[in-house]
């Protein structure tokens, strides 16, 4: 067992990991910070991404151990300070970007990723970013939709073109 | 201005909040204080006779509270199947026992052999690797067609054979000879609906909790149907009377029919609990997902289509094997059968339809309803071979389905189902329009310059929805009612929770039923909430699968909440002291026809609950209702979809440049959460088409176990959104349930795979490739071989 102390969502916590413990579930069960999930086994799915460092990481598959010292935002660190939707979470909603939900946290998790490092991506980017995030239940239509709201293109035109 | 309000409004998904904030609340983020966590040891061979488990050294490793093998549930029952199908020769379908663990014998790999409780989930884990299993393993069958030959191996030994049923059905198949006799010309075509794994994001979690001062069990699970399971479980397997028992199911992370079907973990964990008194999770990895979910489709057929000398169908007759697996899972033997064989008149008034299906059992994961169960498999076929036809005989594909559509209502198929009502033409003419079928040519050269083969496909298709009635349904071999219900319970200040039995697992009925009831009511859909998943407080209902939902449990709440509105009546007309006839409700207001006398909805509530000025000679205090609904026949939505691909000709790699569906599905309350039932659908046939496949070698090892094998559709397989439109403008109602509503959720999976290999198939035959057939999915490997053989 070892002692590890992170930031995840402006907060600084700690705990009794073992050497093996993955993120995912020190952020679930040590943490209850039960918003990022795990949908397979094989680091494809992208429904356990956080931001790590300001970087996209799956808390599948790197161990608690290796965030030590890190600063992790989590989908429970994406709304405003006020408690109201984040701009991308807004647009989620606005574009119907989530049917059961699962996906979802993940999918803001890589939205915000991209904006940040590509603030107009065109839509062919953002399909692109989305490869190692797996949906099931929207085809991705409504999300590409969102993230491209989201960062302020007139998706409503694009369609048009 | 488009509605922002009640029926035919895209209102904004309430439950999107929590989703988008992480504070959802999944199976899997349950934990009961002290639960256990059990691990499955499973079976790496398909089949084999097990010889002896010793589980001495794994019970003295760490944590171990206690190993269960399959002689521990000697004595409880076995998972039931749902649906009796009876054969051609009237005899009822084999239905071989389903132990929670397996008892003598393995028959599949992933069969579970034991299960480790422990304190936690690593120990459970490492103690299963020190379990001593001898298997001698046997041959297996994974074909379905050896597994019918005279001296194969049987995966069940106490069965004659590997034949579950031989169903026929339809028109008698002396007419359908005759038709077929005097045609003028027949298609043919072989083919395979390939078995796919469904696949919701989130995976199946059961966690069994035991409350010994009540004796009470309660099973949190992922399921889309809390009340089918606690039935199934509590009456069949394990001797729990219902009011002993508590299923819920909170947010569940999609289903699309995988999470219909009562599953040995469930029934596990609930049985554990009560041996150990503690609560007990599992919690599935994807790895085991794939080989203890239920798969789906995996049929083989042969269509032949008969056609006079004017183009017109004059029969249709189709041979299919459908493989069930193992085990008959849930509703394994209806999805081929009432599912199907009901589909297969499609859109066209062929007189003669003849169905006929083998069921098989090999040694592979049991095969159950998936995303349109039966209908996308009909349509497959039936779409297919109407393709290959017109391109046999050079007629335009288009021009031959209309000229064979039904266009008089209601129309009786000789395949027993009643279409109520449809425009088949419509959908068609809004699928040209928008498709612009006239710029095709252009389109195609644009490749062309490019370098890559361009095909268009085209496909119509028909399903049934919100399976019914269940009168019918029992005399077909249904082992449930198939009616819902909902409960509408106005408290004293006029806010409502209404209980439903369906269940959301993606569809936004946290949403969209509220919006029925504040339409009916003229009051604001946040005075409104609805509860699902608990069968402690919700009546008893079916679930949600076959795009039922709002056809059959959404009738259920506008009947109760008519009755909710008759009292009312009566309580506003005694408060105004006027005729309860003269009474109309509009916008939250009663007030008495001809008059300005009127009292508000709240007034209403209030005097029901505290009855101090109330008739209560005449009626009961309090304002709650239940209505139970049994549709009187099944919707049918209908719609014409097109795709274009381009086919790039060195790689025979297929890309999707475009895509319209034009859908019929009634009435549609939340269009925005339609349109994205349907993209969902859309994504899952396109990935059907040309990417999915589960596959299992000779020995039935399963080769796609996860996502590095299985291919699921990603962001860039899809059209760009300037090269898709989904269309539901097309409207005719249902004409036998009170909202005109047909059913939405399967469409896309159902119309799409035909589309695609059609657009394929027509890429390739018109840059001279002459290529009858592609299996799905039709990888870059499957054209380039077609192109180059
Ligand atoms: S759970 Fe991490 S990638 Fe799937
Ligand atoms: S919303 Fe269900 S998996 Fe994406």
């Amino acid at each position: 067992m070892a002692n590890v102390s992170m930031t995840v969502n402006g907060k600084t916590v700690s705990g009794e990991v073992k050497g093996n413990t993955l993120l995912v579930d020190f952020l679930r069960q040590n943490l209850h910070l039960t918003g990022t999930h795990v949908g397979c086994d094989t680091s494809q799915c992208g429904a356990c991404n956080v931001s790590l460092n300001g970087d996209v990481v799956k808390s599948c598959t790197m161990f608690a151990a290796e965030a030590d010292g890190a600063d992790l935002t989590t989908i429970e660190g994406m709304a405003n300070e006020d408690g109201s939707l984040g701009v991308i979470q807004a647009a989620f909603q606005e574009y119907h970007g989530l049917q059961c939900g699962f996906c979802t946290p993940g999918m803001v998790m890589a939205a915000q990723d991209l904006l940040k490092k590509n603030p107009k991506p065109t839509e062919a980017e953002v399909r692109h970013h989305l490869e190692g995030n797996i949906c099931r239940c929207t085809g991705y239509h409504n999300i590409v939709k969102a993230i491209m709201a989201a960062s302020g293109q007139d998706v409503g035109a694009i369609a048009a073109e | 201005m488009p509605k922002d309000h009640g029926i035919g409004a895209s209102q904004k998904r309430r439950e999107d909040v929590r989703f988008l904030t992480g504070a959802g609340q999944y199976t899997d983020d349950i934990n009961v204080h002290g639960q256990a966590y059990v691990y499955f040891l499973r079976s790496d061979v398909a089949h084999g006779k097990i010889n002896s488990i010793d589980t001495a050294a794994a019970s003295a490793m760490p944590g171990v509270v206690r190993i269960f093998t399959g002689a521990d549930f000697e004595g409880v029952g076995g998972l039931p199947c749902g649906w009796q199908v009876t054969d051609k020769h009237g005899e009822a379908m084999k239905e071989p026992a389903h132990p929670v663990l397996a008892q003598g014998k393995v028959r599949h790999v992933g069969d579970p052999i034991a299960a480790v409780v422990a304190d936690s989930l690593e120990q459970a884990r490492n103690a299963a690797e020190a379990i001593d299993v001898d298997i001698e393993e046997l041959p297996a069958v994974v074909d379905m067609k050896a597994a019918l030959n005279a001296g194969a191996t049987k995966v069940h030994d106490d069965l004659s054979d590997n034949l579950c049923y031989d169903w026929q059905f339809g028109t008698d198949t002396e007419t359908v000879d005759a038709a077929f006799a005097a045609a003028a010309h027949v298609t043919k075509l072989e083919l395979r609906n390939n078995r796919l794994v469904a696949n919701p994001m989130e995976p199946r979690v059961a966690l069994g909790e035991y409350n010994r001062a009540k004796d009470e069990s309660t099973l949190y699970t992922t399921s889309q149907n809390p009340h089918v399971i606690r039935l199934l479980m509590g009456a069949f397997v394990l001797g729990i009377p219902e009011h002993k028992l508590r299923v819920v199911a909170p947010d569940v992370g999609g289903g699309f029919g995988t999470k219909i079907f009562h599953y040995a973990e469930e029934a596990f964990c609930t049985f554990a609990s009560r041996k150990i008194n503690r609560a007990v999770k599992w919690t599935s990895s994807r790895s085991e997902a794939f080989m203890s979910d239920a798969h789906g489709r995996d049929h083989v057929s042969t269509i032949e289509l008969a056609l006079d000398a004017d183009n017109n169908f004059t029969a249709l007759r189709t041979d299919t094997y459908a493989n069930m697996g193992a085990y008959l899972s849930t509703f394994a033997s209806c999805t081929p059968t009432w599912l199907h064989g009901t589909l297969m008149a499609g859109n066209y008034k062929t007189p003669a339809v003849q169905v006929n299906v083998k069921a098989v059992f090999t040694n592979t994961v049991p095969v159950d309803a998936y995303r349109g169960a039966g209908r996308p498999e009909a349509t497959f076929q039936l779409e297919r071979v109407i393709d290959k036809a017109a391109r046999e005989l050079g007629v335009d594909p288009i021009k031959l389905r209309r000229q064979n559509f039904i266009t008089s209502f209601p129309y009786a198929t000789p395949v027993a189902v009643e279409y109520d009502t449809g425009d088949y033409n419509a959908t068609m003419d809004k699928m040209e329009e928008l498709m612009d079928i006239p710029g095709f040519a252009a389109r195609r050269a644009a490749s062309e310059a490019k370098g890559k083969l361009r095909g268009l496909g085209i496909n119509c298709f028909i399903e049934a929805c919100g399976i019914a009635p269940s009168n019918l349904v029992g005399q077909l071999g249904a082992r449930a009612g198939l009616y819902d219900a909902a409960t509408v319970r106005v408290n004293a200040t006029g806010s409502i929770s209404v209980m439903v039995g369906a269940h959301s697992h993606g569809q936004g009925h946290e949403t969209v039923f509220p919006q029925v009831v504040a339409e009916m009511l003229g009051i604001d859909e946040s005075m409104i909430d609805i509860v699902h998943g608990d069968s402690s407080k919700i009546p008893f209902g079916m679930g949600t699968y076959g795009s039922r939902s709002l056809a059959v449990c959404g009738s259920a709440m506008v009947r109760a909440t008519e009755k909710i509105i008759n009292k009312a009546k009566k309580i506003a007309a005694h408060l105004m002291e006027a005729s309860e006839a003269d009474i109309e409700l509009k916008d939250g207001q009663f007030s008495v026809a001809g008059t300005d006398k009127s009292v508000a909805w709240g007034d209403v509530t209030l005097a029901a609950y505290v009855p101090h000025n109330y008739p209560l000679e005449d009626i009961e205090p309090g304002l709650e209702e239940t209505a139970f609904y049994d549709p009187a026949n099944f919707t049918y939505p209908a719609g014409a979809y097109a795709c274009e691909v381009e086919v790039d000709p060195d790689t025979g790699k297929v890309t999707i440049e475009k895509f319209v569906s034009a859908d019929d599905f009634g009435n549609v309350v939340n269009p925005m959460i339609v349109e994205g039932q349907v993209h969902g659908g859309i994504a899952q046939g396109i990935g059907q088409a040309l990417l999915e496949n589960c596959a299992y070698d000779e020995n039935g090892q399963l080769l796609s176990a996860s996502y590095m094998d299985y291919a699921m559709p990603r962001a860039s397989d899809l059209p760009h959104m300037a090269n898709y439109t989904v269309d539901h403008s097309c409207q005719t109602p249902c004409t036998h349930n009170p909202l005109g509503v047909k059913g939405c959720g399967e469409a896309g999976a159902i119309g799409s795979p035909p589309t695609v290999v059609n657009a394929v198939l027509d890429a390739l035959n018109s840059a001279g490739h002459k290529v009858a057939h592609i299996d799905m999915p039709v990888s870059p490997s499957r054209v380039w071989e077609a192109m180059n053989s």
